[in-house]
């Protein structure tokens, strides 16, 4: 079963946020990197570039296909994940630790609220297997 | 990020080993309307390693079988197709196309040479019905008989440097007197099978062939004599470690580097085109683009800059949308992002420097021989 930490929003596109402050660290989920397998290439933006919700901000790829990964949250981008340029394998063995791809100062942290919880993202999971 | 999940639909195909690639944990998925595993757990990056390493198994049963028997059966099997199926011995085994009258083709395919009077074609799976139609209209009055035989084989590959000494301890027959395209008949654990030494992977290996209700045997008898589960154990391995084994060993997929479009002149398969064997199918069409020239050319890339290329992507040289990526991927055992393309002849040659446009990003890429991969003999 995969792994959905309770203290962590997450998207229906499959992202976990993070919130310190206003402060939002993005990443995909467990689930995610599971269904993508093997992931060799992870594509983010540069800090200061700004991004609207639900919008494609990088790209995460496996062996077989590419995948884009979207904002849950708006805001501009205030650190990237250096080390999954050398280390993109992390997504896979670490999603929620040394896999995670951006921080972002939200514009509206109030954006949060609208994300699922751990259980809702559990029960959307199970609903989009069967 | 979105998730493409593949929900199994009763229309789907199933290989005689569908039950088992399910108990193994393989992925399943839609590929030409078979419900086939694209990895295992262990992963495509793993099985592609283990496979040039040791060892993979690969279910291929998907592929299509069409028997050729009676006196016309090689001239008839040498007009339909592009290579000279009158060098054949018996016992041995050859690439070839079936090939449209513009030179193009219909599918790729192995001829299998039993006898004077009984051949074997080996067709990829989507393209089966397709073939066994083309066959059967091309079937003008030559003392034969045809028949589609797909359904009554199971085919397993077993791939890598120890798939020899893995399939000797299940057979009698010497497996090492076997010469790479030869093949032979005896029997696998018991069953009746037929033994080839072929495949899809660049590797030493052997495909081997027999009836579907036999499958099951077979692969779990392969695995455990494969001491599947250990480190350097034999791995099955899903339809993205097949593909990535044939791309680094520079192999063309149907659909992909050749279809109805591509002659096969233009794909670098001069080679299984015997202009001079007598009259086939898209001779003239070849013989003609021989002597003419031909206007693009499929070639080998390297990626030189951060990025994957994909299949579809467009190859740009100078401010020149000139072609397309026919298959792009990352190569797990050379570590590089490599593909094929489509260029213009005249920028075909090896060392040239192409762009892809990797979703509206130009990344550098250079023209390399191919095959990428060659194992050391």
């Amino acid at each position: 079963m995969a792994n959905v930490p309770e203290d962590l929003h997450y998207s229906k596109d499959h992202e976990w946020v993070r919130v310190d402050g206003d402060i939002a660290t993005i990443g995909i989920t467990d689930y995610a990197q599971d269904s993508l397998g093997d992931v060799v290439y992870v594509e983010v933006p540069k800090p200061g570039d700004e991004f609207a919700t639900n919008e494609s901000f990088g790209s995460v790829e496996s062996v077989k296909a590419v995948s884009e990964v979207f904002t849950p949250v708006s805001g501009a981008v205030v650190e990237i994940n250096e080390s999954l340029a050398d280390e993109p394998e992390s997504v896979n063995s670490d999603p929620y630790g040394k896999g995670w791809m951006i921080r972002v100062k939200m514009s509206n942290p109030g954006e949060v609220d609208s994300l699922l919880t751990a259980a809702e993202y559990e029960d959307f999971t199970k609903a989009e297997k069967e | 990020m979105v998730i493409k999940l593949t929900a199994t639909a009763p229309q789907f195909k199933e290989t005689p080993l569908n039950r088992l690639h399910r108990d193994l944990g393989g992925r399943m998925v839609d590929f030409g309307g078979w419900d086939m595993p694209v990895q295992y757990p262990a992963g495509t990056i793993e099985e592609h390693l283990r496979t040039r390493n040791h060892s993979g198994l690969f279910d291929v049963s998907h592929m299509g079988e069409i028997e050729v028997r009676g006196a016309d059966a090689i001239p008839f099997v040498n007009r339909i197709t592009s290579n000279d199926v009158s060098k054949l011995i018996d016992g041995q085994a050859q690439y070839s196309a079936l090939t449209t009258p513009l030179g193009t083709v219909v599918d790729d395919l192995l001829v299998y040479r039993f006898s004077q009077d009984h051949l074997l074609l080996v067709v990829n799976a989507g393209t089966t019905e397709k073939d066994w139609d083309w066959i059967k209209s091309h079937h003008a009055g030559e003392n034969l008989q045809l028949k589609n035989v797909s359904a009554e084989y199971c085919q397993i590959a077993l791939q890598g440097p120890d798939a020899i000494s893995i399939l000797q301890q299940l057979t009698e027959l010497k497996l090492a007197d076997i010469k790479y395209y030869h093949f032979t008949t005896g029997t696998v654990d018991g069953v009746p099978s037929i033994v080839s030494r072929t495949g899809y992977t660049g590797e030493d290996g052997f495909e081997v062939y027999a009836a579907a209700d036999k499958a099951e045997q077979l692969w779990t008898k392969m695995l455990e004599v494969g001491k599947a589960g250990t480190d350097t154990g034999v791995l099955p391995c899903g339809l993205a470690a097949r593909n990535t084994l044939r791309l680094e060993a520079g192999m063309s997929l149907y659909g992909h580097e050749i279809d109805e479009t591509t002659t096969l002149l233009e794909a670098n398969l001069g080679w299984i085109c015997k202009l001079d064997k007598g009259d086939f199918i898209g001779r003239d069409r070849l013989a003609q683009q021989k002597e003419s020239g031909i206007q693009r050319r499929l070639v080998g890339f390297e990626v030189t800059e951060r990025g994957i290329a994909r299949d579809d992507q467009e190859v740009v040289i100078g401010d020149e949308r000139v072609g397309k990526v026919t298959s792009g991927s990352p190569a797990p055992f050379l570590k590089k992002n490599i593909g094929f393309a489509y260029v213009p002849a005249e920028q075909a040659a090896v060392g040239g420097e192409i762009k892809i446009d990797v979703r509206g990003r130009l990344v550098g890429a250079q023209i390399v021989k191919t095959p990428f991969y060659k194992r050391a003999r």
